[in-house]
């Protein structure tokens, strides 16, 4: 297969790479960059652990080859991390118990994020309909809406 | 000597939860290794028939293949099982339903892998099948086992019930059913297989119960236990899924790992999962019940089919906590109850989070509203009637001896949810609505633990280092449920240490005996006696080693805010650093090990009857619903659960456990079922097979009771399983409530609702 060039901003880094064109932008992340806290859990679009932000937005990416994003920015878990800090949206997710085996929790933070970029005072139904792409089988969602809610109520 | 267990109550952060919000937790697909080999594996055919022949050799040729192994390959025990011997890593002569895998390929990707599997030519004998349990025990039915197709029966017998039915001024029958359903982690299952340097082949990966791992791949694989060691990579979900389907996977990728030397992943997509691995059991329900007019029962008999699928898994334990359990939290002074575990083609059924108590609890806590309603009596008083009280006696003649709060539960959850007004209310109400609005209940009893299944017994280290942090290891899972941080905090709480002292160690077999499973809401009350004997070993060494500096006997010394101090007088106290470095000069071992054994039970299988459990825990859950008659929409609106927990170590835990056990009841109840036809599965993805979103769970109120119990530490007993098995049978109610329908067999999905009854898709091959 005929490699292409891509040039992608992740997490703000610049990055050039040669890839296959048939390379999904969840494989890029996970196999080329080891950036493993975009997580797979069904490759299909329906559980939303691959859920980052491209240019500002929730997508799965498991369902958008790399190559699409040429010039595009993507942010991942890794790069919501601060250096020291952790964002409020992580710091609330740990302090109202949102998190059990963890395996949501990366892409439901991310959904989370995108969503109070795009709406900084959601209600908990806007909160429940933004999440609605992130599926956790172990919380219930409560403590997770909560988390969510309490980081809206400080805007 | 003493501490001061004031973290007991409160809820510290999870010790897990950075790692997990930053998306550094390493699971087991993320694992990497150099040289590491990818694996795909060849799955059977057809859901019942005899392998004629398998030809390897065009795959064994493909550029990138490094290995092809088939049932031939395998060195030790081509099978392996809890009890029955029967689930077979790799088909050797026959395939018994479409999850079974004939080889197994390892290649440099998995695409060239993929390729691989489809170059290898099987030709099969084709056998008839069976996919209804109940078909599969008529004598003329296709064997699917040497043996048959009788996996157990269990039976509970107390009294007469030919007398308590001549007591009854009625007696009404009944029969439910309740579906297939799917653990839906959403980590599918994914193992590393490696051999270390001195030949210990490791299994790292997604495992729920090491020690079970452990004992199939070494019986497989023909090493001994010594060689294999098990490690648990972090776990995303497994709500007991992730046990014999990852002994499955470790024994594949462990003989590819022996075959090769080199790593092997082997991952499930969630299609192989969902075909794969084993599932909650169907069971098909009949009750008949002698109730006399002033609503007191007097007699029930049960008879119940559960469908095994292929492999007998943990049928005969599901079945046996099903026995136990099946009248419900009721008096009943004559019981019979019959339960049978089959064999058939389909996808094998095991442990799932309730194990056996969901499909009893759907049935008897329906039939207990459709009694009422017969009787006209209010569902709520009906129950209070006949629940089991203090030193009452269960179905299996069991006197309890602990507080019994199922009527406690009753009344806590029916006053907050506002049950009275409701019940009567929302019946006129809906008169002029369209949207039909109903409240319903349901309440349970669980024995707590493994109880007569079988030895429950555990162990913990702990290990005081001279700086005065502190390691902590068991042999127990964490899966989401807390583990660490409960097990921390009774670790920080006896050793007087905020719980940033405490590490916990990564659970690996090596390190530490066979504990036992993390089922059966065991680890809070065996685990957790388990640590705290642990850490209570641990402290009385350091106190030994300070009582002479400070001057006071062991017995007036105390652990509490890093200090080890003289009880009433804290000016006299050494820092928990120093005197950790005290009684290692003193050449004392800081290291403790201790072991839990559960307080002695019985059972007589043959008179079916027994002391089943322990202790108990009880609950009861309302969900209040939306019911559009039009769609069949049913929406939950909110949900009051109430769980008597003994004592809750780590509330916000315990709550967390609530709110996800209701989630997952409510998509027993209303979505979820993994579909067959034939032993071909219908429901591949999570597109066709629906789990609760944030917008199909209403609001949660969760409820915690207190009753302490003699036997857990602190007086903690569990909440794992007991909050998933409610909801289901509480919507049922509440949506009969709504619009008078009773429906009796899950999922109260969309068809059943209007139609009264399931879609069934058309046949379609899809391996």
């Amino acid at each position: 297969m005929k490699k292409i060039t891509l040039k992608i901003t992740i997490n703000g880094r610049k990055h050039t790479l040669r890839i296959d064109p048939n390379l999904r932008l969840l494989d890029l992340l996970r196999d080329e960059l080891r950036l493993t806290g975009t997580k797979e859990g069904c490759g299909i679009g329906e559980c939303g652990a691959c859920t980052v932000i491209l240019d500002g937005r929730a997508v799965n990416a498991c369902l958008i080859l790399a190559g699409q994003c040429n010039g595009r920015e993507v942010v991942t878990i890794e790069g919501l991390t601060g250096k020291d800090d952790l964002h409020p949206l992580q710091q609330a997710f740990i302090d109202h118990g949102a998190v059990q085996c963890g395996f949501c929790t990366p892409g439901m933070i991310m959904s989370a994020a995108a969503l109070l970029d795009q709406n900084p005072t959601p209600t908990e139904e806007d909160i429940r309909e933004a999440i609605s792409g992130n599926l956790c089988r172990c919380t219930g969602y409560t403590q997770i809406v909560e988390a969510i809610q309490a980081v809206a109520d400080d805007n | 000597m003493n501490s001061n267990p004031s973290i007991i109550g409160t809820s510290p952060k999870r010790v897990d939860a950075r790692e997990k919000v930053t998306g550094s937790a390493r699971y087991g697909q993320d694992l990497r290794m150099d040289g590491m080999l990818f694996a795909r594996v060849k799955h059977a055919e057809y859901p019942h028939a005899r392998i004629r022949s398998i030809k390897t050799a065009r795959a064994k040729r493909l550029k990138g293949v490094a290995a092809v192994v088939t049932a031939a390959d395998i060195p030790g025990n081509p099978a392996f099982g809890a009890i029955i011997i029967d689930n077979q890593p790799i088909a050797g002569d026959k395939v018994r339903y479409l999850g079974d895998a004939v080889a197994v390929v390892a290649a440099e990707t998995e695409a060239i892998a993929e390729r691989a599997v489809d170059l290898i030519e099987v030709k099969y004998e084709e056998l008839p099948g069976v996919f209804d349990p109940r078909e599969a025990l008529k004598p003329d039915a296709p064997r699917i086992h040497e043996k048959g197709n009788l996996i157990v029966h269990h039976k509970t017998r107390k009294g007469d019930v030919g007398v308590g039915f001549g007591e009854a001024d009625r007696i009404i029958e009944r029969s439910y059913s309740t579906q297939r359903v799917e653990h839906a982690y959403i980590e599918t299952e994914v193992v590393v297989a490696y051999l270390d340097p001195d030949g210990t082949l490791v299994i790292k990966g997604s495992h729920q119960n090491l020690f079970n791992i452990r004992s199939a791949v070494a019986g497989v694989l023909g090493l001994p236990l010594s060689k294999v060691r098990i490690i648990q990579a972090s776990l995303g979900g497994s709500f007991g899924g992730k046990d014999d389907c990852m002994a499955v996977l470790g024994c594949r990728a462990g003989l590819l790992s022996l075959k090769t030397a080199r790593p092997i992943m082997l991952s499930n997509s969630r299609e192989d999962s969902l075909v794969e691995s084993y599932k909650r059991h169907p069971y098909f329900l009949d009750y008949k019940v002698g109730v006399k007019d002033d609503g007191t029962i007097t007699a029930m008999e049960i008879n119940i089919v559960a469908d095994g699928g292929a492999y007998a898994s943990m049928t005969q334990f599901v079945t046996w906590r099903s026995v136990v359990h099946a009248t419900g939290p009721y008096r009943v002074p004559h019981v019979k109850t019959d339960i049978y575990g089959a064999y058939t083609n389909n996808t094998y059924t095991g442990a799932f989070r309730g194990f056996g108590s969901p499909q009893i609890t759907f049935a008897y806590e329906s039939l207990m509203d459709e009694i009422a309603g017969e009787l006209g009596m209010d569902p709520l008083q009906f129950r209070l009637k006949n629940v089991l009280r203090d030193n009452d006696v269960t179905a299996t003649g069991q006197k309890l001896d602990h507080t019994v709060s199922v009527g406690e539960a009753l009344e806590v959850t029916t006053r907050a949810a506002g049950w009275d007004e409701k019940r009567k209310k929302f019946p006129e109400e809906n008169a002029g609505r369209i949207m039909k609005r109903g409240i319903g209940l349901a309440c349970s009893y669980r024995g707590v633990a493994l109880g007569a299944e079988g030895v429950d017994a555990t162990g913990a280290i702990v290990r005081i280092h001279s700086d005065g942090s502190v390691d902590l290891t068991t042999g127990l899972s964490e899966m989401g449920q807390g583990l660490k941080t409960i097990f921390s905090q009774i670790v920080a709480a006896e050793l007087g240490l905020p719980i940033e002292k405490i590490q916990y160690r990564e659970t690996d077999t090596s390190t530490i005996t066979d504990g036992g499973p993390t089922v059966a809401s065991r680890s809070t009350i065996i685990g957790g006696s388990a640590v705290r004997k642990a850490a209570i070993a641990a402290r009385e060494k350091l106190g030994a080693a300070a009582a002479e500096k400070l001057g006071a006997p062991p017995a007036k010394i105390i652990a509490s805010d890093e200090k080890i101090m003289v009880k009433g007088d804290p000016v006299r106290a050494v820092s928990f650093r120093e005197a950790a470095t005290m009684a290692l000069d003193a050449g004392m071992n800081l290291s403790s090990f201790a072991w839990h054994v559960s307080p002695p039970i019985w059972w007589n299988e043959e008179e079916g009857r027994g002391d089943a459990y322990f202790t108990y825990v009880y609950g009861c859950q309302i969900a209040e619903v939306e019911v559009d008659p039009e769609t069949g929409r049913v929406n939950v609106l909110e949900v009051w659960a109430a769980h008597d927990v003994g004592k809750a170590i780590n509330p916000e835990t315990v709550r967390g456990q609530i709110c996800g056990g209701v989630a997952t009841a409510i998509g027993y109840g209303l979505l979820e079922e993994v579909e067959m036809v034939d032993g071909v599965t219908k429901t591949m993805n999570l597109d066709e097979y629906l789990i609760p979103t944030a917008m199909d769970v209403g609001k949660i109120h969760a409820i915690i009771l207190e009753n302490e119990d003699k036997y857990g530490p602190y007086g903690a007993k569990c909440v794992a399983e007991p909050t998933a098995e409610l909801c289901a049978a509480a919507i049922a109610n509440a949506v009969c409530h709504a619009t008078g329908k009773r429906i009796r067999d899950l999922p109260l999905n969309l068809e059943r609702i209007v139609l009264g009854h399931k879609l069934v898709k058309k046949k379609r091959r899809v391996r």
